[in-house]
C-alpha cells in the first residue's frame, strides 16, 4: 500500500475544499496513516469475484409521479442564507472554472 | 406505579394520560423542570423548547379532551438528536457549520411526532455530524453520562441516551451509523434500537452515511422503544430507500416478551477475547436467562466480521465525504472569510469556512473518504469494502438460518473516561466493533442492559440482532430479558444510578 | 496561409481538412419537459422569479432526499429507444463529485458506467441526401444545475465580477446527455455532420414530445469535442472540448474554427492543449477555458440514497410502442402512399411541408392538390419574407382545411385551375377562406349552357374555315375556337365543356 504524503493530503484537501493548517496537516499524516493501514485490511478478505454491495435492502424502482408539489416561499429559501441580494444567494466572486 | 412524572416509563405516562390521570402539560413541565436542574451537569441538550413543548403539550391535552383517536403515546413528550431537521428549531448536527440553521421543513419522522401529538422537549447533544462514540467531537462540549459524570454517555448519541438515563426525558430519538443508539444505550444503561435500515424514514435525518444510517427510539424500557418505534416507523414515499410494508409488530412482540423455542445465536466472533471481562460476564448470564426463559442457544460464526471495522470505515467516510461537500458556505450555516485574502473568491470562502467550521474528526473523516473514492484508488478502497460488505450481509443469511436471532455483547467495554480515547481515533472506533455489522448489512438491532460490570459498577449492554424487517424479534428478546433482570434485581437497573439533584446541587 | 482571428491562428478549412482528419464528438444535454424536477416534486417553469421553484431536496438542504421522478425515467427510456440504443436492464444513478455554487449538494446525481441507454446509433441525412450513421455512445440521465448572475463585473461576465447571485430554480431539472461515439471519417463535412446530426436529433426528441428542445432558451445544449489526426493516420489527436455552442449554425461554424485553429497549431509545429473552450456566439471563435488537468477528479460512486433502476422488459416494450416511426421508414411510406417521385418527396421534405402535407390529405386533400397548393405560391412568398412555409402559414392562419375547400371548388367545377390561383392568392391575402374570396372576387365558372351554347355558335359562325377543318377531320384545330369561346365568356367558363359543345357541333357527317 502506498504510503500518504503531506502533498497527498494537502491535495485530498484541495479536493475537499478544507483549507488545513499546516499544522494540521503534519497532524493528520500521520493520523491517516494510522487508520489508512487498519482499513487497508478489507483488501485481505477473500473478495475476488465478489458483487459489490451499494445498498443494503434489495429495492428497485422507486419512482414518484410527475406531479408538483409545494414549494418552500424565497423567504424561507433564503432565511438561511449568509447573504441574499435581489431574491438571489450571494456568493463570493466565483473563479471560472466551467 | 411511581408518582415522580420524570421517572415514569412512557408506558406508564400514557396509561395515566389515558385514564386522564394527569395532563401532558404537567409531565411536560416536569420533564422541562427535570432538565433546569439537572442539565447543566449533564449536558444532554443543545437546544431546549420549552415554550414548543408545553404548546404541544395543550395541543394534546386538547386533541384528547375532543376525543380525537390517538397514539398511546400522545401527549408523553420525546427529545430528538439535532441530526434531525425540525422546522422552527435549531439544527446544527453539533457542529460549528451549521450553528443557527433553522431548518424550513421538518424530517418525516419529526413530522409523525408532531402528528401523534408527542411534545418536543428539544434537540439533543451529539458528536459532530454523528462521528465518534462518546460526544466528545461535539463542537459544543461533550454531554456526560448520568451514571458517572467523569464518563462518556456513548455516541454519537450521548444527548438522547443520557437525556433517557437523567429522567429529562421518556422517550428519545436517536440515529444509528455504526452503533450510535446502541452503544449509548449499553452504556447509560438504557434501551435502543436500531430498526432495519429502510424501516423509518431519513428524510430530514442529515446524512452521515446514506447507505448505513437508520433511526430510532432511545428509552428506558423495551416496550418504551416499542411504542416509540411504531409512531415514527413506516414507508415514507420521500426516502427512496424506505421500506414499502408494514411496520413489524414490534409492540405485541414487546407485550409478549416471549422466547419459548427461539434459537439464539452467539456470533463466535462478538464474544470473548477484547471484551471487558464484567460486561461478557453479564452477556453470559443474559444468555442463561433466556435459556431458563425457553430459548434454545446455537453458536454461529461470521468470519468476515473480521473486516466489518475496516470496511466500514472505507464506507462511511467515502459517503460523509460526499454528503458533507454541502456545507459550503453559499445558501446557510456558517460564512468565514480568509485572513489576509482581498475579495476572496467562493472557492477561497469555501474552503475557510469549512476549515474553521468542521472539527477533526469530520476533517479527518472527509479526508480519508475524498482518499478512499479518489481516482486509481476507488478500488482498492471503496471498491473492496463494498465487496466485504457483501461478504458479511452473506455471513448474516447464514447465521439466520440456523438462529432466529444472534446475541453479543452491545460494546466491549462499559463507558470510558472522557477524554481517554480523544486523541487516538482506532480506539475510539474499536467501540463499534459489535454495532458495526448490522449497519453494514442493513438489519435491524437493540440493546437492552445487561447489569453492571463487576469492575467499575457501570452500566452493559446486551444486543440483539434480527434478520431484515424482522424487528419484532428484537423487542421479545429484549422485553423476555429485561422482565428476568428486573425481577433478579429488584427493580430497574437505573434505579441504582446517582441521584443527580443532590450532585447538581 | 495562417491568419489570426481574435487571440489565436487559424489555418483556412480547405487547407486544414486537406492536411488533417477531423474526429468529432457531440455530447447533447436535453433538458426533459417534464411538469417537476428530476429529484423533486417542484416545477419546471421557464423564466419564473428567482429562488420561487425550490423546495429543500433541489437546494440541497441537509436531510433531504431525491426520489426519482417516474416520467423522467421514462422519457430517458424513450429517448434512448429511439436512438437504437440498448437499454440497462439494471442500472444506478451515481454522484459526480465537485464543489460549485450553483451546484447545491456539490455533487451532481448523474449516471457513470452504468447508464440507461448505450450502443445505439442515429442515421442524418445530408444536404445531397446522402445518409450518416452516427454511432451513439450512451445516454444518461443526470441534473441541471442553477444560474448565477455575475455581478461589478462588465456586461455579467464571470471575469472581474464582484460577487455573483445564484437563483436555483434551474437545480435539478431532469437532463438526458446523449454522447456520440467519435465521429471519424466524415473529413470537410464534419461540420455539417455536425449540424445535421444536431438538427435531427432535435427534430426527434420535439416529434417525441420529450422536450421543448429550444436551444436559445437552453433546454438543449451541445458541447463539441474535436481532434484533427494527420490525414490518413488512425491516430487521434489531442481533443478539445466546446462548451455551450447553443445553435444548430454555432456548431457548424464552432466545428469549422477548432478544426482550423488546431491545424494552425498543429502545422505551427505545436502541440494542441487539452482543454475545454468557450465558444462565443458574436465573433464566432473559441477561447480557452479551465485545463482539463488530472486534477479533476469526480470521485464517482453509486449514488447511495438513490435505489436501482431496473425497467422490465414490458416496460421497455411498452415505452418503444409510444415512440414516433423513425423519420427514414416514415418518409418512405409517406412516400409510397401519396405516389410522389423521389424528386417530388425530397422537395417536400427540404421545404419542411411533411407534416402539413400530412395534415392536408388527412384533411381531405389528394396528395398531389396537398404537395402543389403548398409547395408553389405560399413557399415562395414566405421565402420572400425569410421564414418556412409552416410559420407563414400559421402567421396567416391558412390551414389544410383552405386547400380542401380550394379542392372542392375545382372538382365542383366551380373553379377552373387558373381561377383557383386567384382564389389562393386571395386567401393569403387575407381575403378569407376560398369560397369568400371566390365569392368577393366574383370567380365562377359560367354553369349557364345557354349562355356557352349561345358563345360557341358566334364564334363557329365567325371563324367558318375553322370549323370547316373541324368538320373534315382536323379536330387539334378546336383549340383556337375554345380560346375565342372562353373570351367571349371573359373567362368564367369550363374549357372542357367548351369543347365538347364545338365538337357536337362540328361533327363529321
Amino acid at each position: 500500500m502506498a504510503d500518504l504524503t503531506r502533498d497527498d493530503v494537502a491535495h485530498l484537501a484541495g479536493l475537499a475544499r478544507i483549507d488545513l493548517s499546516d499544522a494540521e496537516l503534519d497532524r493528520m499524516v500521520g493520523e491517516l496513516g494510522v487508520i489508512l493501514e487498519a482499513v487497508a485490511t478489507v483488501q485481505q478478505a477473500p473478495i475476488t469475484d465478489v458483487e459489490p454491495m451499494s445498498h443494503p435492502m434489495p429495492i428497485v424502482n422507486v419512482t414518484r409521479p410527475d406531479v408538483v408539489r409545494d414549494c418552500l416561499t424565497p423567504q424561507e429559501a433564503l432565511a438561511g442564507a449568509p447573504e441574499s441580494e435581489q431574491q438571489r444567494f450571494s456568493v463570493p466572486r466565483i473563479l471560472d472554472e466551467e | 406505579m411511581t408518582t415522580d412524572l420524570t421517572r415514569a416509563t412512557a408506558a406508564e405516562l400514557a396509561d395515566l394520560l389515558g385514564a386522564g390521570s394527569v395532563s401532558s402539560r404537567e409531565v411536560t413541565r416536569a420533564l422541562l423542570d427535570r432538565t433546569a436542574a439537572v442539565d447543566g451537569a449533564v449536558h444532554s441538550y443543545l437546544h431546549v423548547d420549552e415554550a414548543g413543548a408545553l404548546a404541544a403539550a395543550d395541543a394534546a391535552d386538547r386533541a384528547r379532551a375532543a376525543g380525537e383517536p390517538l397514539h398511546a403515546l400522545a401527549g408523553v413528550p420525546v427529545a430528538v438528536k439535532d441530526v434531525m431537521a425540525t422546522r422552527g428549531l435549531p439544527t446544527t448536527c453539533g457542529s460549528r457549520i451549521l450553528q443557527g440553521w433553522v431548518p424550513p421543513y421538518d424530517a418525516t419522522l419529526v413530522r409523525r411526532l408532531r402528528e401523534a401529538h408527542l411534545p418536543l422537549l428539544g434537540k439533543t447533544n451529539m458528536d459532530e455530524f454523528a462521528m465518534g462514540s462518546s460526544t466528545e467531537h461535539s463542537a459544543y462540549g461533550p454531554s456526560r453520562n448520568p451514571w458517572d459524570l467523569e464518563r462518556i454517555p456513548g455516541g454519537s448519541g450521548g444527548g438522547s441516551s443520557s437525556a433517557v438515563a437523567s429522567f429529562q426525558a421518556p422517550l428519545a430519538i436517536g440515529t444509528d451509523t455504526g452503533g450510535s443508539i446502541r452503544q449509548p444505550a449499553a452504556v447509560t444503561g438504557t434501551v435502543g434500537a436500531k430498526p432495519t435500515y429502510g424501516g423509518v424514514s431519513r428524510y430530514g435525518l442529515v446524512a452521515l452515511a446514506s447507505s448505513l444510517d437508520q433511526a430510532g427510539p432511545c428509552s428506558r424500557t423495551v416496550l418504551d422503544s416499542a411504542l416509540l418505534h411504531e409512531v415514527i416507523g413506516g414507508h415514507d414515499p420521500l426516502d427512496s430507500t424506505s421500506v414499502d410494508a408494514p411496520v413489524p409488530p414490534v409492540v405485541e412482540a414487546a407485550r409478549r416478551a416471549d422466547v419459548a423455542g427461539l434459537r439464539i445465536g452467539i456470533v463466535r466472533e462478538l464474544t470473548g477475547e477484547g471484551f471487558q471481562p464484567g460486561v461478557q460476564a453479564r452477556f453470559d448470564e443474559a444468555v442463561q436467562h433466556l435459556v431458563d426463559a425457553g430459548a434454545e442457544v446455537v453458536e454461529v460464526s461470521c468470519p468476515s466480521f473480521t473486516y466489518a471495522l475496516a470496511a466500514y470505515y472505507l464506507i462511511l467516510p467515502s459517503e460523509a465525504s460526499s454528503n458533507l461537500a454541502r456545507f459550503d458556505a453559499m445558501r446557510y450555516g456558517l460564512r468565514v472569510t480568509p485572513e489576509g485574502v482581498a475579495a476572496p473568491s467562493a472557492e477561497q470562502v469555501m474552503a475557510a469556512t469549512r476549515d474553521a467550521g468542521f472539527g477533526d474528526e469530520v476533517k479527518r473523516r472527509i479526508i480519508l473518504g475524498t482518499y478512499a473514492l479518489s481516482s486509481g484508488y476507488y478500488d482498492a478502497y471503496y471498491g473492496s469494502a463494498q465487496k466485504v460488505r457483501r461478504l458479511i450481509a452473506d455471513d448474516f443469511d447464514r447465521a439466520f438460518e440456523a438462529a432466529d436471532v444472534l446475541v453479543s455483547p452491545t460494546a466491549p467495554t462499559t463507558a470510558f473516561r472522557l477524554g481517554d480515547k480523544l486523541e487516538d481515533p482506532m480506539a475510539m472506533y474499536l467501540n463499534d466493533i459489535a454495532t458495526i455489522p448490522a449497519n453494514l448489512a442493513g438489519i435491524p438491532g437493540l440493546s437492552v442492559p445487561s447489569g453492571l460490570a463487576d469492575e467499575d459498577g457501570l452500566p452493559a449492554g446486551f444486543q440483539v440482532l434480527a434478520p431484515a424487517m424482522a424487528d419484532d424479534r428484537l423487542y421479545a428478546v429484549g422485553a423476555a430479558l429485561e422482565a428476568r433482570l428486573t425481577a433478579a434485581w429488584g427493580g430497574p437497573l437505573l434505579d441504582r444510578a446517582p441521584d443527580l439533584s443532590e450532585v447538581t446541587r | 496561409m495562417t491568419t489570426t482571428t481574435g487571440a489565436e491562428a487559424t489555418l483556412p478549412y480547405d487547407e486544414a481538412v486537406a492536411a488533417f482528419d477531423p474526429a468529432l464528438g457531440l455530447e447533447v444535454h436535453v433538458e426533459l419537459g417534464t411538469a417537476t424536477k428530476m429529484f423533486c416534486g417542484c416545477p419546471t417553469e421557464f423564466g419564473a422569479e428567482p429562488n420561487t421553484q425550490v423546495c429543500p431536496v433541489c437546494l440541497g438542504l441537509p436531510g433531504a432526499l431525491p426520489v426519482v421522478n417516474e416520467t423522467a425515467v421514462e422519457s430517458a427510456i424513450r429517448i434512448g429507444l429511439a436512438l437504437n440504443c440498448s437499454i440497462a436492464e439494471w442500472c444506478r444513478f451515481a454522484r459526480k463529485n465537485y464543489f460549485y455554487p450553483d451546484m447545491p449538494k456539490n455533487f451532481q446525481t448523474s449516471q457513470y458506467d452504468e447508464p440507461i441507454a448505450f450502443d445505439g446509433y442515429l442515421d442524418v441525412q445530408l444536404e445531397d441526401g446522402s445518409t450518416y450513421r452516427v454511432e451513439i455512445e450512451r445516454a444518461h440521465m443526470e441534473e441541471d444545475t442553477g444560474k448565477s448572475l455575475h455581478v461589478g463585473g462588465s456586461t455579467g461576465r464571470i471575469h472581474g465580477a464582484t460577487h455573483s447571485l445564484v437563483d436555483y430554480n434551474r437545480a435539478g431539472i431532469p437532463l438526458v446527455e446523449i454522447v456520440t461515439r467519435p465521429i471519424v471519417g466524415a473529413g470537410e463535412r464534419a461540420p455539417e455532420v455536425a449540424r445535421a446530426y444536431v438538427a435531427t436529433l432535435r427534430d426527434l426528441l420535439k416529434a417525441m414530445g420529450v422536450s421543448d428542445v429550444k436551444m436559445e432558451q437552453g433546454s438543449m445544449r451541445c458541447d463539441v469535442n474535436l481532434s484533427l489526426a494527420p490525414k490518413g493516420s488512425a491516430r487521434l489527436g489531442t481533443r478539445t472540448e466546446t462548451k455551450n455552442v447553443n445553435s444548430l449554425r454555432s456548431v457548424e461554424r464552432a466545428v469549422r474554427y477548432e478544426v482550423g485553429r488546431h491545424a494552425a497549431v498543429l502545422t505551427g509545429g505545436g502541440s494542441v492543449t487539452q482543454e475545454t473552450r468557450h465558444w462565443h456566439e458574436d465573433t464566432g471563435i473559441t477561447t480557452s477555458g479551465r485545463l482539463k488537468s488530472d486534477a479533476e477528479d469526480y470521485r464517482y460512486f453509486p449514488e447511495p440514497d438513490l435505489v436501482p433502476v431496473a425497467p422490465s422488459r414490458e416496460t421497455v416494450e411498452a415505452l418503444r410502442a409510444t415512440l414516433p416511426e423513425p423519420p427514414a421508414a416514415r418518409r418512405r411510406r409517406l412516400q409510397d402512399a401519396w405516389g410522389y417521385s423521389d424528386l417530388e418527396m425530397r422537395d417536400v421534405l427540404n421545404a419542411g411541408l411533411v407534416e402539413l402535407v400530412e395534415e392536408t390529405v388527412a384533411a381531405g386533400a389528394t396528395p398531389a392538390a396537398a404537395r402543389k397548393w403548398w409547395s408553389g405560391e405560399v413557399a415562395r412568398r414566405a421565402n420572400g419574407e425569410g421564414t418556412d412555409v409552416v410559420t407563414y402559414a400559421q402567421r396567416l392562419g391558412v390551414t389544410p382545411e383552405h386547400v380542401v375547400e380550394l379542392e372542392r371548388l375545382v372538382d365542383g367545377g366551380r373553379l377552373n385551375d387558373s381561377m383557383a390561383r386567384q382564389v389562393w392568392e386571395g386567401v393569403l391575402d387575407g381575403e378569407g377562406g376560398p369560397t369568400q374570396v371566390a365569392d368577393a372576387r366574383g370567380l365562377e365558372l359560367v354553369q349557364d349552357t345557354g349562355a356557352l351554347e349561345a358563345a360557341v355558335e358566334k364564334v363557329i359562325a365567325a371563324n367558318p374555315d375553322v370549323a370547316e377543318k373541324i368538320r373534315g377531320g382536323k379536330v387539334q384545330a378546336v383549340g383556337a375556337l375554345i380560346g375565342q369561346v372562353m373570351k367571349e365568356m371573359r373567362g368564367q367558363a369550363d374549357a372542357a365543356a367548351a369543347r365538347r359543345l364545338i365538337l357536337d357541333r362540328l361533327a363529321p357527317g
